[in-house]
C-alpha cells in the first residue's frame, strides 16, 4: 500500500511538471504542421508567464493575467509570422531572437514595474488557478486503489490541467478532422500544392502560427498562476525546449506528444523523487542524468535508433509564390 | 518579388542594409528604455562612456570582445557550410573542460607558454568532438543538426555540473569549481597594450587570448577564402545539388566545417578559464555562444565584419554593466533585448528594407542615367 500510495504521488506531480511542456508542444505542433519551424516556444511561454503574473498581479484576477498572456504571446507570434512567412527570413533565426527578447525583456520589465529582482508580486489564491476538486473526490478518498487514485491523481488539479489534456483531443480532432486541418497539414507537406487549389499559403500558416501563441501564452500562464504564484525570472528554463524535444519525440502527433510529454514529466519528477536515494541494482544515478535523459532520448530518436522521426517536409522553408 | 530591383552595389548591400538594421534595433531597444521610465539618450551616452571612457573601461570592452570574435567565428563557419550551429554555447562549455584538465595536469610543472599551446589544443580538440556528433547525425543519420545541437547544449550543462560538483571539485570545497590553477596555468594580461596607447589599467581580465581571436580571424579567412577547403565549404553552402555534382563529398564537408566550427568555440573557453578565473567554474561562458550568432548575423559572417560586431558587443556588455550603476532599473539584461533584437533586424528580417532601398537605388540610377542623357542631347 505505501509503495502505491508514492506511486501516486509520484504520478500526481508528473501531471503537474507535465502540463506547461504539453501546452507548449501542442502549441509547436500546429505551427511546425504548417511548415514553420518554431524554436521560440521557450521565449514566448517565457513573455507569456511574466504577463500572466504580472497583470494578474495588478488585475487581482488569474483570467485577466491569461488573457494577457495569450496577447504578448501571440504577438510573439505574429512577429515570428512575420519575419518567417511575410519576409522569408530564416525560421530557426527568428526563433532565437524571440528567445532572447523575452528573456530580457520580461527581467528588465518585471525589475522596472515592481522591484522585486525580477520577479512579479505574489499572487494570493483569488488570482490564481486554483486546484479544483472534482465530484466526490471527497467522498471516495478513502476507498483503497482506486478511490485514491481517483482523489489524488485525477482530481485537485487546475482548470489549465484540465484544458491541456482536453486540447489534445480537440487538436486531434482539429488535425484529422477537419478541413483546415487537413490544409495545414497539407501547407506543411506542399505548400504549391494548396496554392494551385487557390487557398492562401499566407494566411494558413499566419493562423497556424497565431494557434501556436495563444496555446504557449496557456503554457506560460500555468507556469505563473497555477504551478506557482506568480512570476520568477527564466521561470521556464528549458522547457520550452524540451517541448520540442517531445514533439520530435511524438513525430508531430498529438496523443503521441501527450505521452511524450508526460515521459518527460515523470522523469523530472522521478529526479526530485530519487534525489539523493540510490536505486536497486545501478546504485546512486546523478540527478544530472535525469536531467539529461529528455534530450539524450531526443538525439537518439533523431538518429534514427528509435523509429525514425520525419518532419513535415516543406518546415523551414519559406514559399515562395512567383520567381 | 514581383517587381524587378535593381542590382545593389557592394556598399550598399554590406554597408548600408546592415547599418539599417542595426539603426531599427536600436530604436526599439530605446523604446524599451523609454518603457521603463529612462532617457535612452541618456542610456546610450553612458553605455558609450562605460565601454571606452578609461583604459579599464576599453580593457573590459575588449575581454569581452575576445570570446564573441571566437563565437562569432565558430557561427560563421558553419553558416557558410550552410549549417546553423546553435551549439556554440555548449561547445564552449565543454571546451572549457579541456581547457581546465590541460591545466590541472601542467599547471604546476611547465611555464604558461608552454601550457597555452595545449590547453588550446585541448579546447579545441574536445569543442571540435563534441561539434563531430551533431555533425555526424547530420550527415549521416539525417537528423536536424539545429535540433541536436540544441540538445546538445542542455546535454553538455548537465554533464559539467556533474563534473564540477563531482570529480573536479577539490574535497576541501564546497562551491562548484575546481581548484586555482597554479601560474603555470595562467595567461599573461594584455594590460600593457592599452597602457602603449596612453591608456592606464590598474587591473583587467583583458589577456592573452584577445591575439589569439584575432589570429583565429586571420585564418578562418585564409581557409573560407583562400583555400581549396573553403572553396568547397562555400559551395556545400551555397548549393548542396551543386556541391554533389561537382564532386565533394557530402559527409566529408559537414564533419569537418563542424568541426572547425566546435573547435572555433570550445577555444573561447581559454578567454574566461585560463586567461581571467584561473579556474572552471560553473557556467563559465554566460550566453557567449549565443552572442555568436549574432555577432555573424551582424558580421556578415566575414571576419572582417565578426571582429568590429564582436567589438561593438564587447562594448554593450562592459558598457551595460557600467549603465546598471547608473540606472538600476536597467540590468545588464538590456543587453540580452539588445541581442535579441540586432538577430531579429540582422538575420529574420535582413530583407524587410532591402526592397526599399532597391527601389530607391533604382530610381536614383534612372534619374542619373536621364540626366546625362540629356546632357549629351544638349552637347
Amino acid at each position: 500500500m505505501e509503495s502505491f500510495n508514492t506511486l501516486i504521488v509520484v504520478l500526481d506531480s508528473t501531471v503537474r511538471l507535465s502540463i506547461p511542456l504539453l501546452l507548449a508542444c501542442l502549441a509547436g505542433l500546429y505551427s511546425e504542421r504548417a511548415g514553420v519551424f518554431d524554436i521560440g516556444l521557450e521565449g514566448k511561454m517565457l513573455a507569456g508567464a511574466f504577463a500572466a503574473g504580472a497583470a494578474a498581479a495588478v488585475y487581482g484576477s488569474a483570467w485577466a493575467g491569461l488573457g494577457a498572456a495569450i496577447l504578448v504571446s501571440g504577438f510573439l507570434a505574429l512577429v515570428h509570422g512575420f519575419a518567417s512567412i511575410t519576409h522569408r527570413g530564416n525560421q530557426i533565426v527568428s526563433g532565437v531572437a524571440i528567445n532572447f527578447i523575452a528573456a530580457g525583456s520580461t527581467i528588465i520589465l518585471g525589475q522596472a514595474w515592481f522591484s522585486q529582482g525580477g520577479r512579479t508580486p505574489s499572487l494570493d489564491a483569488e488570482s490564481r488557478f486554483g486546484a479544483i476538486t472534482l465530484p466526490f473526490a471527497e467522498a471516495v478518498q478513502d476507498i483503497p486503489v482506486i478511490g485514491y487514485t481517483y482523489y489524488e491523481l485525477i482530481s485537485g488539479h487546475s482548470a489549465l490541467t484540465y484544458f491541456a489534456f482536453a486540447m489534445v483531443f480537440v487538436t486531434w480532432w482539429v488535425l484529422f478532422r477537419t478541413r483546415f486541418g487537413l490544409r495545414m497539414r497539407a501547407v506543411g507537406e506542399n505548400p504549391a500544392a494548396v496554392d494551385t487549389a487557390g487557398i492562401s499559403v499566407p494566411w494558413l500558416r499566419y493562423r497556424a502560427v497565431l494557434i501556436t501563441g495563444v496555446l504557449c501564452g496557456f503554457a506560460g500562464s500555468y507556469l505563473a498562476l497555477a504551478q506557482n504564484a506568480g512570476f520568477v525570472k527564466d521561470m521556464t528554463a528549458g522547457k520550452g525546449y524540451i517541448a520540442l524535444a517531445a514533439l520530435i519525440f511524438a513525430k508531430w502527433r498529438p496523443v503521441p506528444a501527450m505521452f511524450a510529454c508526460l515521459l518527460f514529466g515523470f522523469l523530472d519528477a522521478l529526479a526530485i523523487r530519487l534525489q539523493g536515494t540510490p536505486l536497486p541494482v545501478v546504485g546512486r544515478v546523478p540527478a544530472q542524468l535525469f536531467q539529461a535523459l529528455p534530450y539524450i532520448l531526443t538525439v537518439i530518436l533523431l538518429a534514427g535508433f528509435i523509429g525514425k522521426a520525419i518532419p513535415p517536409r516543406a518546415g523551414g522553408i519559406p514559399y515562395v509564390k512567383e520567381r | 518579388m514581383s517587381t524587378p530591383y535593381a542590382k545593389l552595389p557592394a556598399w550598399a548591400d554590406y554597408g548600408l542594409i546592415p547599418f539599417f538594421n542595426l539603426v531599427v534595433a536600436f530604436v526599439v531597444a530605446g523604446l524599451v528604455v523609454l518603457l521603463v521610465g529612462e532617457n535612452p539618450f541618456r542610456a546610450a551616452a553612458i553605455m558609450v562612456e562605460g565601454a571606452f571612457g578609461s583604459g579599464r573601461n576599453i580593457a573590459y570592452t575588449l575581454f569581452y570582445s575576445t570570446s564573441f570574435i571566437f563565437t562569432g567565428l565558430a557561427v560563421a563557419v558553419a553558416f557558410h557550410g550552410g549549417l546553423f550551429n546553435i551549439g556554440g554555447e555548449g561547445q564552449a562549455y565543454i571546451g572549457g573542460l579541456g581547457v581546465a584538465l590541460v591545466c590541472l595536469s601542467f599547471d604546476s610543472i611547465l611555464p604558461w607558454w608552454l601550457t597555452f599551446p595545449l590547453a588550446v589544443l585541448g579546447a579545441a580538440g574536445i569543442g571540435a568532438a563534441w561539434a563531430f556528433i551533431p555533425a555526424y547525425l547530420q550527415a549521416r543519420r539525417g537528423s536536424h543538426i539545429v535540433i541536436t545541437t540544441i540538445m546538445f547544449n542542455f546535454i553538455a550543462a548537465s554533464l559539467m555540473v556533474y563534473l564540477l560538483v563531482g570529480a573536479l571539485k577539490p574535497l576541501s570545497s564546497m562551491a562548484p569549481q575546481t581548484r586555482t590553477f597554479a601560474p603555470g596555468g595562467q595567461l599573461p594580461k594584455l594590460n600593457w597594450l592599452i597602457e602603449l596607447f596612453g591608456g592606464t589599467v590598474r587591473s583587467s581580465p583583458f589577456n592573452l587570448s584577445f591575439l589569439l581571436a584575432l589570429f583565429c580571424a586571420f585564418l578562418v579567412w585564409l581557409l573560407i577564402w583562400r583555400t581549396r577547403l573553403g572553396y568547397e565549404i562555400r559551395t556545400q553552402g551555397f548549393s548542396a545539388k551543386a556541391a554533389r555534382y561537382a564532386g565533394i563529398g557530402e559527409t566529408r564537408i559537414v564533419l569537418v566545417t563542424m568541426m572547425v566550427s566546435g573547435a572555433l568555440a570550445g577555444m573561447m573557453a581559454l578567454n574566461p578559464v585560463m586567461g581571467d578565473q584561473g579556474r572552471l567554474q560553473l557556467d563559465f561562458v554566460a550566453g557567449a555562444g549565443f552572442v555568436g550568432i549574432a555577432v555573424a548575423l551582424m558580421g556578415r559572417s566575414h571576419p572582417a565584419g565578426i571582429v568590429p560586431a564582436a567589438i561593438l558587443f564587447g562594448m554593450l556588455y562592459q558598457g551595460g554593466a557600467e549603465l546598471a550603476f547608473e540606472m538600476p532599473n536597467i540590468s545588464r539584461d538590456m543587453i540580452v533585448i539588445i541581442q535579441g533584437l540586432v538577430i531579429l533586424f540582422a538575420g529574420a528580417l535582413e530583407n524587410m528594407f532591402r526592397p526599399s532601398i532597391q527601389t530607391l537605388f533604382a530610381s536614383l540610377g534612372a534619374q542619373s542615367s536621364g540626366v546625362s542623357a540629356s546632357s549629351s542631347e544638349r552637347a
